[in-house]
């Protein structure tokens, strides 16, 4: 039996959040956690959590795994447990930072909010050639490690300096973003990204921790794509 | 783009920049002023440590240092109020309380400031 901890919380019913402790019979299976969760739902259908394709590309399903930020769709039990905290207890709690709506569902307004500042998309003043904009392969190489990004929000919600100023700092996800844009041979707004990032809050909040870099479930490097920021900003002032 | 006057610099960027540069400073200071004490050993005496100190190198290494700590702890310090004495956390009350405590940061620091130059060049 698999001995599993839920956060719980519907503000219509409730004064506090709470943790509730199940126990689910996985049959001797490494289920995935949205598995367990699927099954739990099944006896409590007033279980709340968002998910969508349950194979690690929406990005509905990032959630706090036993003290650590991850997709519970590509999560197994094992790895879960392998985490440390809470011992042979699976612990689901919501991303940390941004209020809770119910259960294991967030409100993610001020993550977007934070998005919707870089300017997610190519900002180019040339006339529009009569096909496309074409790019080298070293050219679009550069984009690797960038656009994989599914916004699921396991990085930033894992920043303690997102935590303290969610309205303020843009966050890893969205500087990933950022420089995803700024590194794109097909965008000619370089100068007007960085002027809207040149001040204490959106960038420079950044400590380098990493926590950021430990849990993107993508594997990307969210750190580094900041210190590419870093040293634009560099150049262009000095 | 979230604008700021009380921090050091007016930007992200040279407040970044000076407190990586004070940093250097401060970890050549402790490195050139610990080399100094360990090569003296136990015997040195009160008239060899103000003579060290006398010398026009140190003095203008020391006013830099002192330099260094007044700017780096400036950044630390407000980084620290504007991550946690917020309206966010506290309501408020936040914006009496950090500007409260950017200003005792301020006056401490200045007086480090003035204090060190008159011990260092007087």
């Amino acid at each position: 039996m698999l001995k599993v901890s839920l956060y719980r919380y519907n503000p219509e019913v409730d004064q506090e959040p709470y943790m509730q402790e199940v126990e689910l019979d996985t049959g001797g299976k490494d289920l995935m956690v949205l598995d367990v969760l699927e099954l739990l739902k099944g006896s409590d259908p007033s279980l709340a959590y968002r998910r969508s394709c349950r194979e690690g590309v929406c990005g509905s399903d990032g959630m706090n795994i036993n003290g650590k930020n991850g997709l519970a769709c590509v999560t197994p039990i094992s790895e879960a447990l392998k985490n440390g905290k809470g011992g042979n207890k699976l612990v689901l709690r919501p991303l940390p930072g941004l209020p809770v709506i119910r259960d294991l569902v967030i409100d993610m307004s001020l993550f977007y909010k934070q998005y919707e500042k870089i300017k997610p998309f190519l900002l180019n003043d040339t006339p529009a050639p009569a096909i496309e904009r074409l790019q080298s392969p070293e050219e679009r190489a550069k984009l690797d490690g960038l656009y994989e990004c599914i916004l699921c929000a396991c990085c930033s919600t894992a920043c303690p300096s997102f935590w303290w100023n969610p309205d303020r700092f843009i966050g890893p996800s969205g500087l990933l973003q950022a420089y995803r844009f700024l590194a794109d041979s097909r965008d000619t707004a370089t100068e007007e990204r960085l002027s809207d990032l040149d001040d204490p809050f959106s960038v420079f909040r950044c400590h380098g921790i990493q926590n950021c870099v430990n849990v993107c479930p993508k594997g990307l490097n969210p750190t580094k794509a900041i210190g590419h920021i870093r040293n634009m900003l560099l150049s262009r002032a000095t | 783009m979230v604008n700021s006057v009380t921090n050091l610099g007016r930007n992200g960027l040279a407040d970044w920049l000076v407190q990586r540069v004070s940093g250097v400073v401060l970890l050549a200071y402790m490195l050139v002023v610990g080399f100094y004490l360990l090569c003296s050993g136990s015997d040195l005496s009160y008239e060899q440590w103000s003579g060290y100190f006398d010398s026009t190198f140190m003095r203008v290494f020391s006013t830099a240092a002192v330099l260094s700590i007044v700017s780096h702890a400036w950044i630390g310090l407000w980084s620290v109020s504007t991550d946690y004495l917020t309206e966010r956390l506290m309501g408020g009350r936040a914006t009496v309380l950090r500007l409260a405590f950017q200003a005792a940061s301020a006056v401490v620091l200045f007086t480090y400031l003035v204090w060190g130059i008159q011990i260092l060049w007087s």
